[in-house]
């Protein structure tokens, strides 16, 4: 064990390169969108899009909050030095909220992004588009209900998320074992909560775009999706952070155990993605087939693409041990992995929410894409420099300063 | 000339057994290995000790596993007694994954514990070859050839002004058979 000389005051400046580059990713982001719906035709694919990343960009978020109460609750040591990025993606968890939310309830009341079971007729009995199945849903998919579980979901995500970012602020001021009991009093709490409800936010938010259509493993397959993506997001922070002179008392065994999560999790994700898959192709349903019949026969390149991405990237390149101890190598994955996770979303989103002969890949995708990017660069990055680097009253930051593998 | 195979160095504390190895490689007098009844930290790359291969070894196991799974399956599913199953193909890739991972499991197990056993000379009913018996107890133990390293008397101080709480002289390399 050596004494090391690290600056724990070190803040984090948010100017030049990374912010000009941000604020011309939203206005792409923007133009895509104004773009979007300057023709009326390209409304809902527009809409889909939104919907798509607005759904990302808050999962990636409180995918960061969930890191926190994970590291919380299991007393890791090994991440203290690190806790400053998730907690700055936690800090932007009440924005992406917002965002979502106000793209839900847009979709939902101005361009019936729902509109597989929320159409006027559908619960009628005598009208003539009457549906029994979304008829027997209806008691759980409605309007209210529905928005209601969307605010309350997220709204106390984002409490908890604020919550714990707010004790470790008051960690740095006044010091001692405190705020670490409470954080880990709330963390119990929040991880909780998180488990029971996030299936239940995507069954609503995701599945609910082809309401005939369920599979229990979505929650899951979801849960899985957003907490990869989230991981690779922040090793992705990480290192640029390295490569731009901060954060030295991060080392190569930081990285390795950020690489281990993104290996590990990308093999659940690919376990519960087939675990879905599987059962649906062997009992060979067609209520059940529906979904991949769709997903096979219009978005094959992007179903292969999905699982090169997100399982073959990680098992081939971060299997080895240097490969995840290495910078460029994690980075590079990790772009990988989050592109991979925009395509998983892609072809769960499109078939539902879009009908064939719109749907497509251009200007519209790539820049709605870019500009939400952007904009979570720009407030994530916004959040990271409002504090110092280092929790520097951790009770573990030690042993993450020596941490070695 | 001596029949005095190897020298023990045996300490009671692990701080004084890093200090010993230290001082034995700053005299450049070449450590044949160190015994421990715990892990300790650091003490591989203090050691010059290679990493494990036994990651390849499981790589390798398991792709065995792998191998042997869909070749069986291809065989008994579609090339010796093809059988319609629900209108799929007779090599319906993902119905086998899950016994084709199994086995790359059981492969990967089996052969990881082999490996162990062998590359440790270890085997049920096999007297295990301990150099100190107390190494596996309460003591920490810097081993050194001294055949290769002909200056006894300096090794003796060096140990014990490390902190060796005692320095044996082995005729045997190992004195766990009898």
């Amino acid at each position: 064990m050596g004494t090391h000389n690290y600056n724990l005051t070190e803040q984090f400046e948010f100017t030049g390169k990374a912010k000009t580059l941000s604020v011309i990713a939203i206005v792409i982001g923007i133009a895509a969108i104004a773009f979007g719906f300057s023709n009326h035709e390209l409304h809902e694919r527009t809409f889909a899009n939104l919907l798509l990343m607005g759904y990302y960009f808050a999962c990636v978020c409180m995918s960061g909050a969930f890191f926190l109460a994970v590291q919380f609750v299991a007393q890791a040591g090994w991440s203290a030095a690190i806790l400053r990025v998730p907690q700055a993606m936690a800090k932007t968890l009440p924005i992406a909220v917002v965002i979502l939310i106000a793209i839900v309830g847009l979709g939902l009341y101005t361009h019936n992004l729902y509109h597989h079971w929320n159409a006027p007729g559908l619960t009628d009995k005598g009208a003539a588009n009457y549906d029994k199945i979304i008829d027997g849903k209806s008691p759980f998919l409605n309007v209210p209900f529905f928005m209601a579980r969307q605010v309350i979901f997220l709204g106390v995500y984002s409490f908890f998320a604020v919550l714990l970012s707010k004790l470790s602020a008051n960690e740095d001021l006044e010091g001692g074992l405190n705020s670490y009991r409470k954080s880990f009093k709330y963390s119990c709490i929040f991880l909780v909560i998180y488990g029971f409800t996030t299936p239940i936010f995507a069954f609503d938010t995701i599945m609910s775009l082809e309401a005939h259509w369920f599979s229990t493993m979505f929650g899951w397959y979801n849960f899985a999706a957003m907490w990869v993506s989230s991981l690779a997001t922040m090793a992705i922070i990480i290192i640029l952070l390295k490569k731009a002179g901060y954060m030295s008392f991060v080392n190569n065994s930081h990285l390795h155990n950020l690489g281990q999560f993104i290996f590990g999790f990308s093999i659940f994700w690919t376990y519960v993605w087939f675990a879905q898959f599987l059962l649906i192709y062997y009992a060979n349903m067609p209520e059940e087939t529906v979904y991949f019949y769709k997903r096979f026969e219009f978005y094959k390149i992007w179903f292969y693409l999905n699982l090169a991405l997100n399982f073959l990237s990680p098992v081939l390149l971060l299997m080895d041990r240097d490969n995840k101890r290495n910078e460029n190598t994690l980075l590079i994955v990790s772009i990988l992995v989050l592109l991979g996770h925009w395509v998983d979303y892609y072809q769960m989103i499109m078939p539902g929410a879009v009908e064939e002969g719109q749907n497509g890949f251009g200007f519209i995708e790539i820049g709605t894409a870019i500009g939400f990017v952007g904009l979570f660069t720009f407030t994530v990055l916004t959040a990271l420099s409002k504090k110092p680097l280092v929790a520097k009253n951790h009770p573990f930051l030690q042993e993450s300063l020596n941490h070695h593998l | 000339m001596s029949n005095i195979k190897y020298i023990l160095g045996s300490f009671g504390d692990p701080d004084e057994m890093m200090h010993g190895i230290e001082k034995l490689q700053e005299n450049n007098i070449k450590i044949h290995d160190v015994y421990t009844p715990m892990p300790i930290h650091g003490i591989e790359a203090k050691l010059g000790v290679k990493r494990s291969r036994l990651d390849i070894a499981a790589f390798c196991f398991g792709i065995t596993g792998t191998m042997t799974m869909l070749s069986f399956v291809y065989y008994a599913a579609a090339w010796d007694w093809p059988v319609n199953i629900g209108g799929k193909p007779h090599f319906a890739l993902p119905d086998f994954i899950p016994i084709t991972f199994e086995l790359t499991i059981l492969f990967c197990a089996f052969g990881l514990v082999g490996s162990y056993y062998a590359s440790t000379h270890l085997f049920p009913g096999r007297a295990p070859r301990v150099m100190d018996l107390r190494a596996t107890d309460d003591r920490f133990i810097i081993a050194i050839d001294a055949k290769e390293n002909a200056e006894h008397s300096k090794i003796d101080g060096l140990l014990k002004d490390a902190g060796a709480l005692e320095v044996k002289y082995n005729e045997r390399k190992y004195i766990s058979y009898e």
